[in-house]
């Protein structure tokens, strides 16, 4: 065990433990932007920088580890100036539109800003100049709102393995862009939103739920995504008994089979919801037209045709085709149903396709 | 009157810098041989001994870092720094022009001294010809037998001056953007492909084989007792002989710009001079006087580094020479951290504004708390060091800045 003193208080933590982990131990609170604990560490955004007792330079407790006898302050006047400095630098690349803003109260530059009351930026020079149009439907990119964390570049790369953008140009004018620039559509992006879950302002938003409501005014219920059986969990955000949006569940003991991550259909797929083409009965063609029809009627009306048409041409001219979207014990009920009900072999799915 | 004090360019001009036999013939591969004759510990204890300090800039003691490297590793890369971005810097350039065997020799020993038996150069993108110059010098080494089972690959980079910062150059080496890694881990531990490596200046390499032949005690007699050994600096600038000298380590600026470099071109008067590259401090005549060793010059708030002296008269405009170096920094910054990534662009445009005469005192005020946060702030050397020169000399000829600010009320103006 290591032992070290954090803002006058003694906590020991095992070694390699770092600062950032020793400092939240020991009760102080220290900002990050970069830092998210399922990505790769960055040590980048320099916000979480601590003084060390003999250290010339401030440290970045993301990346430090803690050290025997180190003697820390997470709040020094050292420190407040230069998160203060970071905040002001980010703030001059910023649009400021918080009012109209997708992230407005769920935004860590937001909080940070109120944190340490920097209401304006010293650094009045040039703007932000950075956003250029991507005309895809899910994925609202800002980047004159981005603070260049790069935790978008990491989840796309570690968590969804597509890595369809990374970081061009340098100093100032470093951007998060696709090969070549192009539009995401021309990218390696499958639009599983991945990025806007690690996104810690709003430069990366879903155009989906854009306008619907903001983070505060929706209730979170957090369901099973209904589209496949991997059985992702994700949180409905509803706004007056409507569905809204679909935001990531990143607590791993809530979301235990996909930790947040969701893919296309999952995370912008929900506007069916309340579609008035939505099928809410089963229905039943009658002389070329469907009509509505109870469940007992419409499933008494399969099985008489499934028997009649065993009776008439045997059991192999059915077949049973299942679907990933159901899970496993479904489709091992589907497959049982047709060879031990049926009768015959003629069972596949669509992933075979 | 000061004196050249020629180790490593010792017979420049006189061998053919890529000819390992010419090397042969005047004492070379001496050293390697020694070194594979003894135990590793000992080896690095020798080189520990003789004082070495880093050439590239950051003075670390190279037995020290050798010494972080786990013995056990199965894998383990010598990495040469020969990226030399800093403008006004040629130190390295000189070294493998004129002796380049001496390089391979001294990557050679910090191989056997760690146990490595493959080692890397890193050239900067400006310099195909040496890249040119160190392949044929490779060759002939390995056709006399000299480097025995140590290899020696050069990869070039493509000119960005970040990747000088040993992680980013690991990082190129690897393929990957040349962005600086964090530290711990360092290097020695978990380097290049993640294995322990040792990245070293091109100068620093060259004097092992003279520590290993004359012996540690002779190289830590020579110069400053805690940074021994010669230093070979490259004038620029407003000096008469803008050249290259070997010098020990403790001889004054005065003596290297006015004795060796014959002093201010034109019979102008001396107004600052710059040590170590373009992140070095600017000092006034005042401090002179002091030393090159890396401890004397942090003690006046400047440093080293990689030995360039860029000298200006008395009617050079700071403030101008000043703004120009805050332009380059913007242009460096790779981009990875706040402090540097943005901090750099605003240095610039804050020096512009000053420069074209929109400036207030403000805005000297905002340089100042920038800077502070830069060094103290960034994530590697190059956004650490970026705003010294804004820093050295707002302290030191802050009457140049004062004279360009916009008049309000009664302060600064002419």
């Amino acid at each position: 065990m290591i032992s070290l003193t954090i803002d006058g208080k003694e906590v020991q933590v095992p070694k390699g433990t770092m600062l950032l982990e020793a400092c939240r131990i020991a009760g102080s609170d220290i900002p990050t932007l970069c830092y998210d604990p399922d990505l790769k560490l960055a040590g980048s955004c320099r916000m979480c920088v601590v003084e060390a007792k003999g250290r010339r330079n401030l440290l970045a407790t993301c990346v430090t580890p803690a050290e025997n006898g180190m003697e820390i302050y997470t709040e020094s006047s050292d420190v407040i100036e230069a998160r203060k400095i970071i905040l002001e630098l980010l703030l001059s690349r910023h649009k400021l539109e918080c009012h109209t803003c997708e992230s407005d109260g769920d935004c860590k530059l937001q909080d940070y800003c109120y944190r340490y009351g920097v209401t304006d930026s010293r650094f009045d020079g040039e703007g932000p100049h950075f956003t250029k149009p991507d005309p895809n439907p899910f994925i609202m990119r800002d980047y004159d709102k981005c603070i260049m964390c790069t935790r978008c570049v990491r989840a796309c790369d570690e968590i969804t393995g597509a890595l369809a953008i990374n970081i061009k140009d340098r100093g100032h004018h470093a951007k998060i862009s696709t090969a070549f620039d192009g539009d995401l559509a021309d990218s390696t992006c499958v639009f599983c939103g991945q990025c806007i879950m690690v996104c810690p302002v709003g430069a990366l938003t879903s155009k989906v739920s854009a306008g619907k409501g903001k983070p505060y005014q929706t209730e979170k219920v957090i369901t099973t995504c209904t589209y496949c059986g991997t059985g992702c969990t994700l949180a409905l955000n509803v706004k007056d008994d409507k569905v809204v949006g679909v935001t990531s569940v990143r607590d791993r003991e809530k979301s235990p089979v996909n930790n947040g991550a969701l893919c296309v259909k999952g995370r912008f797929g929900w506007d069916f919801i309340n579609s008035d083409e939505r099928l809410t009965t089963p229905l039943i063609r009658e002389n070329g037209e469907l009509r509505p029809a109870s469940w007992d009627e419409a499933l008494d009306y399969t099985a008489s045709k499934l028997q009649a048409i065993k009776g008439q041409h045997g059991a192999d001219s059915i077949a049973m085709f299942t679907s990933a979207r159901v899970t496993n014990e479904e489709n091992y009920l589907a497959q049982k149903f047709t060879r031990a009900v049926l009768g015959t072999n003629n069972v596949d799915h669509c992933a075979r396709l | 009157m000061a004196q050249e004090y020629r180790v490593l360019l010792e017979y420049a001009d006189k061998i053919n810098p890529a000819s390992a036999a010419d090397y042969i013939n005047v004492g070379g591969y001496k050293g390697l041989e020694k070194a594979r004759g003894m135990e590793r510990k000992a080896l690095i204890e020798e080189v520990k001994k003789s004082g070495l300090r880093g050439r590239g800039g950051a003075g670390f003691n190279a037995g020290m870092k050798w010494s972080f490297v786990p013995q056990d590793a199965p894998v383990k890369y010598v990495v040469c720094n020969l990226d030399e971005g800093e403008p006004g810097t040629y130190k390295d350039r000189i070294i493998c022009q004129k002796n380049a065997q001496a390089l391979l020799e001294g990557m050679a020993i910090c191989g056997a001294a760690i146990g490595s038996s493959q080692g890397y150069i890193y050239c900067r993108g400006e310099y195909p010809f040496v890249v040119d110059l160190l392949r044929r010098a490779i060759e002939s080494a390995k056709a006399e037998g000299a480097l025995g089972d140590f290899d020696i690959e050069v990869r070039m980079g493509a000119g960005a001056y970040v990747c000088g910062e040993e992680t980013a150059l690991i990082e190129s080496i690897e393929g990957h953007r040349g962005e600086p890694r964090f530290k711990p881990p360092f290097p020695g531990v978990e380097g290049l492909w993640g294995v322990p490596t040792v990245v070293n200046n091109v100068e620093t390499f060259a004097c092992l084989p003279y520590i290993l032949t004359r012996g540690a005690e002779w190289f830590a007699g020579i110069g400053a007792p805690k940074y021994p050994g010669t230093k070979i600096v490259t004038l620029t600038g407003d000096v008469v002989n803008t050249t290259w000298f070997e010098v020990p380590t403790d001889m004054t600026l005065r003596e290297v710009i006015f004795e060796l470099g014959g002093g201010v071109k034109n019979g102008k008067k001396f107004k600052a001079v710059q040590v170590g590259g373009t992140s070095g401090a600017f000092i006034p005549e005042a401090n002179l006087d002091c030393p090159i060793d890396f401890d004397s010059m942090g003690n006046i708030g400047a440093a080293l580094g990689s030995g360039a002296v860029l000298v200006l008269d008395e009617t050079r405009d700071i403030v101008d020479v000043v703004t120009r170096i805050s332009k380059f920094f913007e242009h460096e910054s790779c981009g990875k951290c706040n402090p540097c990534r943005e901090g750099t662009f605003r240095c610039r445009e804050i020096m512009e504004r000053i420069n074209n005469g929109n400036g207030s005192e403000k805005d000297i005020e905002n340089l100042q708390v920038l800077s502070k946060v830069m060094q103290k702030a960034a994530l590697c050397g190059l956004g650490q060091a970026a705003p010294i020169p804004i820093d050295s000399t707002i302290k030191h000829f802050k009457h140049e800045y004062l004279r360009k600010l916009v008049v309000t009320s009664g302060k600064g103006g002419h």
